[in-house]
């Protein structure tokens, strides 16, 4: 019998693992915290000390500063801290995300998975299936009817719609931190190698895409300057959900506005948000990917963070595998 | 199947209509027939199929999806058809089936045998096809493509008159494809139908500064009615009621129908009338969008129609004569007739412009929404010509009203804070009384979206809740009372026609204001 007290609690704060003494993503200020990844209801600043990968802390940095936390440290290989072996392993949900495994001599191994994805993703490392006793994995997107398209498919219908409507431009509604770089990647590879325009809020997470060896081509501000409305016709431009509730929208010439989201498989999702062209690109691992990864490594418990955990809860109960829901407060669904 | 669901998919989230005719050509042109032509008919609703019923659907995914897992599912997605869409087991072959084929054997499948020719199409189909394919089953397509829609988009296709195009549809069935030939360049098919619709003549708007430039010697008058201008046509025993835009409203009018004891076209206004009185348009409301009427409503709101012009008389086209020649062979048919559901839309008398701005200053009737100006010399043509007939409409009735929501507009006003719901004082409370959407300049739409921005006090979704201090003053064409509105009145086609940045929101009018002004 494990005992998995010893190494994962809920508390308020967050996960809390008693045996190593730290947080894993808490949402509110710790002495130490552990990382998965740079979104921000996952990485908050005000920790006393943050270990991450390299860029998750640089991410980090960049959204809030140098002083984001008192100390940081890099996860590398095999890492003791307190009574825990901790070791950080990709998660293919944005650039510098990972799952973090926590081994101890009597409780056995647990991997937090934090968001995760297996859909390949040209911005980011692969996910890697980590062997483990305990599993505890999000459930973002955990009801039958999410089952992600192909991410290319949905760059098709992008492009078909772009011809179509040459004398429109294409806003896209993508995240800050690698919805938009994936976009770009996705465009690129699809033969897109003209201009992307990008609103101002992505210009530094894009910036730092491109030092750590992702190749976003021709990226230009979208500004327009008087007069020069038209310019825009044809164009594909990226900015950040929160662009468009604000008056950033009005100044493209009659705008197909886009929004790319896991959410957008479902219509009425797409209505409220007034898209016109939804596209189903998701960060997170759909339905058959999150039920394949819980069969794949065969844990003898699998512990359900955030998300839609009734029905994941039900899946484990027809399987008749361990389960239970940890209720995780404080995650945004609308970060994916 | 595939490429009329790629185009549902893009026309369920374009709320533009030029933007919905721009998709509906561009399938229009990639489309066979009569592929083309059928996906046209289900979209107008011109191809009832509805023997799929809900019940049967649950029975089918209940097959195949945990109970449970389905019902959390449903809860999320909030719409059967697309829930079964989306949760269906992915197909591990897919085939593009043709849409002709799919209808057809929908059609002709007895209904104990649908549950299986369902799922084996759904095996065979991708999320989005099974989607489209579930709401073709079951009739429940709405997709904001109307009747006249669908024509307008086949006209500007073929680069055709649209008038034409309405003239020739009502003869025509689905799959259309002589309409098709005819838009890409064959010839115009006949109207062969019974009882065809002719394309009707409109106005445009004038006022008296732009009367004083005519001589009103060239011209005759008549009271505008505010009911709905309707042609009636009885042609060889097939009798028919037509809107202006050519859909048949026969069926909600039997009482009329009945009277059109005559071969011909007439063009007229459609009212309520009990004894003397002309009921507001509110109770003709109550009869339109009917596909059947109880005797009682009948009864209750008895219909009438008021000649205005016509058009075809004992098979002679009356259209190429002028007003002058055609209104006396009105006057002598209307009189022939004898019908007292039927009348003559009188004459005014008038020898100067400001003869006529007297009579509609004070009409004699409530119901009057302007007077008509009809040039006597002119024909009877097609479509909204400037010059043989003007419209002056009665002012609009205006009220100073409070913004109290907003919400975003599509389109070229996307991120524009453009819908807005508006209030009246009822005691010392606000209570909304209307939407408008329209009605202000660019500039003042600008003035608008800054005022939502710096001034919301609360959201809900899309909608943000407005700090009650912007006056605007709201000008409509009518008022009609509602149960449905929790204010007791329905305003008709409101719009913000000036902002009362002069005017504090304690001084914007009062609910009891409207009310007196009910017919
Ligand atoms: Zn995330
Ligand atoms: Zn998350």
């Amino acid at each position: 019998m494990i005992d998995s007290a010893a190494l994962l609690q809920v508390r308020a704060e967050g996960l809390f693992c008693p045996a190593g003494g730290f947080y894993i993503d808490p949402v509110r200020p710790v002495e130490k915290a552990l990382i998965t990844h740079g979104h921000a209801d996952h990485a908050r600043a005000g920790h006393g000390a943050v270990m991450a990968t390299a860029q998750t802390l640089d991410i980090m940095a960049i959204r809030y500063g140098n002083d984001f936390t008192a100390s940081r440290q890099v996860a590398s290989g095999q890492q003791q801290v307190g009574d825990v072996c901790v070791s950080f392993h990709p998660a293919g949900h944005v650039l510098g995300s990972a799952q973090i495994a926590l081994s101890h001599k009597t409780a056995g191994t647990a991997v937090v998975t934090g968001d995760y994805s297996r859909s390949p993703n040209p911005a980011c490392a692969p996910f890697e299936p980590v062997p483990c006793d305990i599993l505890v994995t999000e459930a973002t997107f955990a009801l039958p009817v999410f089952r992600h398209p192909d991410a290319s498919d949905e760059i098709t219908r992008l492009l078909a719609s772009i011809a179509a409507f040459p004398e429109r431009a294409h806003l896209i509604g993508a995240y800050a931190l690698g919805k938009a770089q994936r976009i770009i990647m996705l465009l690129r590879h699809a033969g897109w190698d003209g201009p992307i325009y990008i609103h101002g809020a992505l210009q530094r997470l894009c910036d730092y895409h491109i030092s750590q060896g992702i190749p976003l081509g021709d990226l230009r501000p979208a500004t327009i300057s008087r007069g020069q409305k038209a310019d825009f016709a044809g164009q594909i431009i990226l900015g950040p959900p929160s662009a468009f509730a604000a008056t950033w929208a009005q100044r493209f010439p009659d705008p197909v506005i886009c929004f790319a989201s896991g959410w957008m498989q479902v219509r009425a999702r797409a209505r409220q948000r007034g898209v016109e062209l939804p596209l189903i690109i998701s960060d997170h691992v759909d339905w058959p990917d999150l039920t394949r990864t819980i069969s794949e490594l065969d844990p003898s418990q699998t512990w359900v963070t955030h998300g839609r955990e009734d029905a994941l809860m039900r899946w484990c109960e027809l399987q008749g595998r361990d389960a239970r829901p940890l209720r995780l407060l404080g995650y945004e669904e609308e970060q994916d | 199947m595939r490429a009329f669901s790629a185009l549902l998919d893009r026309l369920a989230f374009t709320h533009q209509r030029n933007g919905k005719i721009a998709h509906l050509m561009q399938f229009f042109a990639a489309t066979p027939d009569p592929a083309r032509g059928l996906a046209l008919a289900v979209m107008t609703g011109d191809l009832g199929l509805r023997a799929v019923t809900p019940s049967m659907l649950r029975a089918l995914a209940s097959e195949r999806i945990d109970s449970q897992l389905f019902a959390l599912s449903y809860d999320f997605v909030g719409d059967l058809a697309e829930t079964i869409a989306l949760i269906w087991p992915e197909a591990t072959v897919l085939s593009d089936t043709p849409l002709p084929d799919l209808v057809e054997e929908l059609r002709i499948t007895p209904k104990s045998g649908l549950p299986a020719l369902i799922a084996k199409r759904l095996d065979s189909m991708s999320p989005s096809e099974r989607y489209a394919y579930l709401k073709l089953a079951t009739g429940g397509l709405r997709v904001g493509v109307s009747g006249r829609l669908a024509r307008k988009a086949l006209a500007d296709y073929g680069g055709l008159p649209l008038t034409e195009v309405e003239e020739v549809w009502h003869g025509l069935t689905p799959p259309y494809e002589n309409l098709f030939a005819w838009a890409e360049g064959g010839a115009k098919p006949a109207a062969a139908a019974h009882a065809p619709f002719r394309p009707v003549m409109l106005s445009t708007p004038t006022d008296l500064a732009a009367l004083t430039d005519l001589d009103p010697a060239d011209f005759d008058a008549e009271w505008k009615w505010d009911g709905i201008r309707v042609q009636a046509v009885s042609d060889c025993g097939t009798r028919r009621l037509y809107s202006r835009t050519g859909e048949d409203i026969s069926p909600a009018f039997p009482d009329i129908l009945e009277t059109l004891d005559f071969e011909g076209t007439i063009d007229g206004e459609l009212l309520v009338r009990r004894g003397d009185a002309i009921a507001p348009f509110g109770d003709l409301q109550k009869r339109l969008g009917r596909k059947t009427v109880s005797r009682k409503l009948l009864q209750s709101h008895p219909a009438h129609l008021r000649a205005y012009d016509l058009l075809v008389w004992q098979g002679d086209d009356l259209r190429g004569l002028p007003f002058l020649a055609r209104r006396a062979e009105l006057e002598r048919a209307v009189a022939s007739v004898g019908q007292p559901r039927m009348d003559l839309s009188p004459l005014l008398a008038f020898a100067r412009w400001d003869d006529l701005a007297a009579l509609r200053a004070a009409p004699p009737d409530s119901v009057i929404e302007g007077v008509m100006i009809k040039r006597r010399d002119s024909p009877y043509l097609a479509g909204r010509k400037k010059g043989p007939w003007f419209k002056w409409k009665r002012d609009p009735m205006i009220v100073d009203a409070v913004l109290l929501y907003a919400q975003r507009g599509h389109g070229k006003r996307s991120g524009f804070y453009s819908d807005f719901t508006f209030g009246v004082w009822d005691g010392d409370s606000l209570v909304p009384v209307g939407k408008a959407y329209f009605g202000f300049t660019d500039a003042e739409l600008k003035a608008l979206d800054r005022f939502v921005r710096n001034n919301t006090i609360e959201t809900y979704g899309p909608v943000r809740a407005l700090k009650p201090t912007k006056v605007v003053e709201v000008a409509f064409e009518g008022l009609n009372r509602s149960a449905r509105h929790k204010s007791g009145v329905a305003m008709r086609f409101p719009r913000i026609s000036r902002i009362r940045d002069d005017k504090p929101a304690a001084e914007a009018d009062q609910l009891q204001t409207l009310r007196d002004m009910l017919p």
